[in-house]
């Protein structure tokens, strides 16, 4: 077996093993790359299925590309999926001018909670990684919520040889993390390598384009040449730039995403 | 289109303070690792705080991490050198983060344990070489830091290496190496150190590179535990996870402990590149079997002769983890890969203190941290193998209430529990009974086995051919139906044991497995026998030992008043 080949076994055991042990499970999709690639690996791992429903959490504020995508792939692929805005906070006018920290949570951690809340999840799937941020590289595969959706991370279960939490609560709910092992570069990697249908706005045009996609005020774009998955994989190997340099929300306060995932946030 | 690299898993551990993410924080700053702007959001955060530059703040993302300068929870960071790519596992090294250190280890395959030179080895240098030996891990090196606080000392260094070396050969562990360093300057991390022109062996960056990764767990005995079953598109899929061993098309497979047999029909894929006719070790796969038998989860695939062991008693060498202790006779959850089921602690053979290594016998309970040795009894019978022969069917966790609160390897069956006795030779294993004692009991109004002396007999073994409730000739044959392996047993003793296939009939009265004459006297009866048993199928067992095979030709069922008493009242 090769690297890519052991990363996909992992995470096909992970989400086979969250698929068993929760009733109710749905999985995050965020039309991203990651997100996409682990859409990709529930297929295989359920040969050509996907046994649960897709969940986008929709802020109104992605950038349009993104939506056409999601909806040509739920079509194609013949997905459930759950479309979810926190309505009450946009028709307050909810927006990243009342702040991006505030934003985030109120259209995404309060969206994402009230999703978990109507149709009691026990468990939903999530594509982060551990390289991707400092928060997330101490995460758990398995990695419990209380029933606000708060992580305790002082206090994370131990995890040992795929043994993962499936015991807890009624009420609290389980984030599972089938491809948390995953590099920036893995996920390119097999995209590359299962030729893996991507929204285009990762590519560069006019000498710009995505690495890391999100809402659209707070997103920005990187200097980038890179038109196919192979020339990306090439300006990754030299970048000294973090994958999340472009997004605005990380940069408002040294321990921002702690504090946004501590109360929910993906 | 990038080439797939090798990617090796190292854990650091040592004792608090001792320089763990420091050795990792310049690793990654040597490595040219770092994303742009990381040392000066570390500069940043030490002018915020008041205090001096540490490369630990690079790891140590919470902000309580980072305010009470202790690590808190593992984390894990990429570095990679031109042989390959290194996962770098930080453990937490203050005692009641344990249960963090051991997740950050549980899925390492090397470790760098670190003792402060100035400081000497302290409890934790030696609880987290004792965990390291419990997970198996056994390439490891010790860094002795700080170097520069007893003057690149080679005197010292080398009391240091001693003492700790005496502690883990104790415990097994051999480390590979040991290597001076001074992590806050980089001594000996990335080039070699010019303050210790004693020390010959190599810097850290260049020791890790002579890391081998483990190889051969395709070529062990198969293990495939039962994940789930699908039913997709009228198919009937058996998904899971290839632990160790290779499974083919075609392939007879036992499936434990219902010890049912049949063959493997396909491998399933859903992409047509993923087509393939075997898979193996580390693979998760699904496939189907032509037999359509009930399974489920937790049960164990493997090929005839070769099973897992299969009971529901085995000692364990366990860590504890839990709020509370843990204690006997509460009902406790065992799991161990995909099996699940209650347990409960038989006896607790004694706590051992893993620090000074000392023993506590016949302690009543296990508390938080410590490490013990004891018999666990499951609800029912459970598959697994030795920890030494199977990493990982060998080990398991326990789960007290919501929480995974210990986690512990399979040392071996409990000699007088263990239920059945085997053959052995070489690769060819099998369980056999016919050494089991069968008496009828007065006070129940049943036949009740007693089990035998079990024992391991390997080629040379004088049997046991002689017991109270049978007796069978100097010369013999057993065959097993089940694997379908024949043992030859001469002048009392095992000399061979082979495949049903390579034998040929040799007049020799025949027994099965559970001590039943079978009626071959010929070789034409054998033939006949042997052709029956090819298609036998699970319809037609009954019939089948009807025709061939006779209890009592080498038995007597004696009378017993009660299953207490072992002497026999009667005798038919």
């Amino acid at each position: 077996m090769d690297h890519l080949d052991r990363l996909e076994a992992q995470s096909i055991y992970i989400l086979r093993e969250a698929y068993k042990k929760f009733g109710k499970l749905g999985m995050l999709w965020s039309i991203g790359k990651d997100s996409t690639v682990m859409l990709w690996l529930a297929k295989k791992a359920f040969f050509g299925h996907c046994p649960f429903p897709l969940i986008h959490v929709d802020t109104t504020y992605k950038i349009p590309e993104m939506i056409t995508f999601r909806d040509r792939v739920a079509k194609e692929y013949n997905l459930e999926l759950i479309v979810h805005k926190n309505e009450e906070a946009l028709h307050e006018g909810m927006g990243p001018q009342k702040g991006r920290l505030v934003c985030c949570k109120a259209l995404k951690t309060d969206g994402l909670q009230q999703v978990v809340t109507k149709y009691e999840f026990e468990g939903l799937i999530l594509g982060i990684r551990r390289d991707e941020e400092g928060s997330r590289s101490k995460e758990r595969v398995f990695s419990e919520r209380n029933k606000d959706s708060e992580w305790d991370y002082t206090n994370q279960p131990p995890e040992l040889w795929d043994q993962f939490k499936t015991d807890f609560p009624k009420g609290n709910h389980i984030r599972v993390h089938p491809i948390l092992h995953w590099n920036e570069i893995d996920i390119w990697s097999y995209i590359a390598r299962e030729n893996i249908p991507l929204v285009d706005l990762y590519f560069a045009k006019n000498g710009k384009r995505y690495r890391s996609l999100g809402c659209a005020p707070c997103t920005g774009q990187i200097d980038s040449n890179a038109t196919t998955v192979a020339e990306i994989i090439e300006e990754l190997k030299t970048t000294k730039v973090s994958e999340r340099a472009g997004r605005a929300q990380d940069q408002e306060d040294s321990y921002a995403m702690q504090k946004l995932r501590k109360d929910g946030y993906m | 289109m990038a080439i797939a690299r090798e990617v090796l898993n190292i854990v650091v551990v040592g004792h608090v303070d001792h320089g763990k993410s420091t050795v990792i924080g310049r690793l990654l700053y040597d490595t040219q690792s770092l994303p742009e702007g990381a040392i000066e959001r570390v500069k940043r955060i030490s002018r915020e705080k008041g205090k001096p530059f540490e490369y630990a703040y690079l790891l140590d993302a919470f902000e309580e991490e980072q305010k009470q300068g202790i690590t808190i929870d593992t984390t894990r960071l990429q570095f990679h050198t031109g042989k390959r790519d290194y996962v770098i596992i930080d453990a937490p090294g203050h005692k009641e983060f344990l249960k963090n250190m051991i997740s950050g280890a549980a899925s390492a395959e090397a470790a760098l344990l670190i003792i402060d030179a100035n400081e000497g080895i302290q409890e934790q240098s030696k609880r987290h070489g004792y965990l390291l030996s419990l997970l198996g891990i056994q390439k490891v090196y010790v860094l002795v830091n700080k170097m520069d606080l007893i003057d690149y000392s080679e005197e010292k260094f080398n009391e240091i290496r001693h003492e700790m070396n005496e502690f883990l050969n104790n415990l097994h562990v051999y480390p590979l190496k040991y290597i001076p360093v001074a992590a806050f300057y980089g001594e000996n991390l990335a080039s070699r150190s010019d303050k210790m022109p004693w020390y010959k062996g190599e810097p850290l960056l260049q020791a890790i590179d002579l890391l081998e990764k483990d190889q051969g767990l395709e070529g062990k005995p198969l293990r495939f535990p039962i994940q789930d079953v699908y039913k997709f598109d009228n198919r009937r899929i058996i998904a899971g996870r290839i632990e160790s061993g290779t499974l083919n098309v075609g392939d007879e497979i036992l499936i434990s402990p219902s010890n049912k047999v049949t063959t493997v029909k396909s491998i399933e894929y859903w992409a047509e590149k993923d087509k393939q006719e075997s898979v193996y070790a580390g693979m998760s796969v699904g496939i189907t079997v032509a037999d359509e038998f009930f399974n489920q989860r937790g049960e164990f695939i493997s090929h005839v002769n070769n099973a897992p062991l299969s009971a529901d008693t085995f000692k364990a060498n366990l860590f504890w983890l839990g709020k509370r202790e843990l204690v006997k006779n509460k009902e406790y959850k065992l799991k161990l890969v995909t099996q699940e089921i209650e347990c409960e602690i038989l006896s607790i053979i004694k706590v051992i203190d893993a620090t000074t290594l000392e023993n506590i016998e016949n302690a009543s309970q296990v508390k938080t941290n410590d490490v013990a040795e004891v018999i666990i009894r499951t609800k029912k019978k459970i598959c697994f193998d030795e920890f030494k022969n199977n990493q990982n069917t060998g080990r398991f966790v326990i789960v007290d209430g919501y929480d995974v609160s210990g986690g512990g390897i399979v040392a071996g069956l409990v000699e007088e529990i263990q239920t059945a006795s085997k053959f052995s030779q070489n690769d060819l294993q099998m369980v056999v009974n016919c050494f089991d004692e069968y008496y009828y009991v007065l006070s129940e109004g049943t036949v009740r086995k007693l089990e035998g002396r079990p024992h391991t007999f390997s080629v040379g073994d004088v049997m046991p051919t002689a017991g109270r409730t049978y007796e069978y000739p100097e010369n013999f044959n057993v065959l097993d139906i089940q694997t379908k392996l024949v043992a030859k047993v001469r002048k009392s003793k095992l000399v061979d044991v082979v495949r049903l296939s390579a034998y040929n009939y040799d007049s020799l009265p025949v027994i099965d497995a559970r001590g039943s004459f079978i009626r071959v006297e010929s070789e034409e009866d054998f033939t006949q026998f042997r052709d029956e048993l090819q298609r036998l199928d699970s319809t037609k067992v009954t019939a089948f030992a009807n025709k061939w095979l006779e209890f009592t030709k080498f038995r007597v069922i004696r009378y017993l008043r009660d299953i207490k008493s072992p002497e026999q009242d009667y005798q038919i």
